[in-house]
């Protein structure tokens, strides 16, 4: 399609101003708008999906894949113009995003591509009203607000669910990073690997005591070789963590600490009379052993 | 609402089974007390796995429960402390001290047979 140019947009001449259209007049001007763009929904699609792959955007979606989605925005975005409405829009934005997130779409190229489509369709619009400026001028007053508006939403619908897909991994991440872990009957570890803050702290707790219920754990060996260093919240986490094992009436055996942390303990006043901390791992689990009346020798069997 | 307390052995068995007023912990606690008396109790073990939610004066109670039976030279048991309360529990600092805790009847029985067992 041969391109245009737009008629220049000066100041806007003071006869205008002075007749803004008027409610009625707006609404009228809106659905002349929508039937335009509805009317001309092939051309205008497939010139949107063009000057898409021109720009080089959406590279990690097949061209299959751009012209369903761009069927479907267009058609909402039609849709959000016509009712004046969002809700739809924004929900659809959302489900757009959950979809092509994972594949790997970034938020510049989905504000890209609305951007793109506000442009094809503001400039057939300047093809269509190009012999009548004042026209152009009020149907643009009627569709400018509204395209932002879509722009806007779609943009932070995409936003939104990228960051509820975030916080999900790191969910999953800190589910991951402190599993616990049965050894023996009764007995329960719980490595802990890492920086260790309030939240982790927390999910931590209700894990081991949700472990400890199902495995009927009598004993749990908290390792914290891997951690360098707790600040004084923690540490209280830590020592409810201990408390609360206590309710379920497993006991809990602390091992890995380093100096620092032996430090801040003392620090806080924990009772450490109260709480049973052995040096290393190994210590951890042959005393966890003896609490729970296991005796390890050796074997008569053929060894390595 | 009254406590049903069942006479096992030489234990008596309080099982606690919904949300207890104020005045239930007083009552409870006054009728174990009795029991350990009349029948010689070594042992009272209180089940709470019904309880969703422990405040400080069903805690203070249950401490003052172990703390009256021992005087009497018996030992208190509470089992069944569900993992979330234990989470709020100590949140609120309230710890149980000098009452013995396990995760369940089955276990709690377990330690006063293994403890029994030991000393006599």
């Amino acid at each position: 399609m041969a391109k245009r140019e737009p008629p220049p947009r000066t100041a806007r001449p003071a006869s205008l101003t002075a007749q803004e259209p008027s409610r009625n007049e707006a609404a009228e001007l809106l659905r002349e708008l929508v039937a335009h763009l509805r009317q001309n929904r092939t051309q205008l699609r497939e010139e949107w999906v063009s000057r898409i792959s021109e720009t080089r955007l959406l590279t990690a979606m097949t061209k299959e894949e751009i012209f369903a989605e761009a069927t479907s925005v267009y058609d909402s975005y039609v849709e959000a113009l016509e009712t004046e409405t969002f809700e739809a829009l924004q929900a659809y934005a959302r489900n757009l995003s959950e979809r092509i997130i994972p594949r790997g779409v970034e938020t510049h190229e989905v504000v890209g591509i609305v951007l793109l489509l506000r442009d094809v369709l503001a400039r057939s619009l300047f093809a269509k009203y190009q012999t009548d400026f004042e026209k152009l001028n009020r149907i643009l007053d009627a569709y400018e607000p509204a395209a932002n508006r879509i722009a806007n939403t779609v943009a932070v619908g995409f936003v939104q669910e990228r960051e509820r897909v975030i916080r999900q991994q790191q969910e999953a991440i800190r589910e991951l990073s402190t599993p616990v872990l049965q050894v023996r009957e009764r007995l329960l570890i719980l490595p802990i690997i890492g920086v260790i803050d309030p939240q982790r702290a927390r999910q931590l707790t209700e894990q081991l005591l949700r472990g400890i219920r199902t495995n009927r754990a009598k004993v749990v060996v908290i390792d914290i070789t891997g951690v360098a260093a707790m600040d004084v919240t923690v540490a209280n986490h830590l020592v409810q963590t201990v408390e609360a094992s206590r309710l379920l009436g497993a006991t809990v055996i602390v091992t890995g600490l380093s100096p620092e942390i032996a430090q801040t303990l003392v620090t806080i006043g924990v009772d450490l009379g109260k709480m049973n901390t052995v040096g290393d791992l190994q210590g951890g689990i042959e005393q966890a052993e003896r609490l729970l009346g296991y005796k390890v020798v050796p074997s008569a069997d053929e060894k390595l | 609402m009254e406590v049903p307390i069942l006479k096992q052995g030489e234990f008596l068995i309080a099982t606690i089974q919904a949300a207890l007023s104020d005045a239930d912990l007083e009552q409870l606690r006054m009728a174990l007390v009795q029991r350990v008396v009349k029948f010689r109790s070594r042992a009272v073990i209180v089940d709470v796995t019904a309880m969703d939610v422990m405040d400080s004066f069903a805690s203070r109670t249950l401490r003052e429960i172990a703390q009256m039976i021992r005087l009497r030279g018996a030992e208190t048991v509470i089992v069944g402390i569900q993992p979330e309360v234990a989470f709020a529990m100590v949140q609120l600092g309230l710890r149980l001290e000098g009452v013995g805790t396990a995760l369940d009847l089955e276990e709690g029985l377990a330690y006063l047979n293994q403890k029994f067992k030991n000393s006599s």
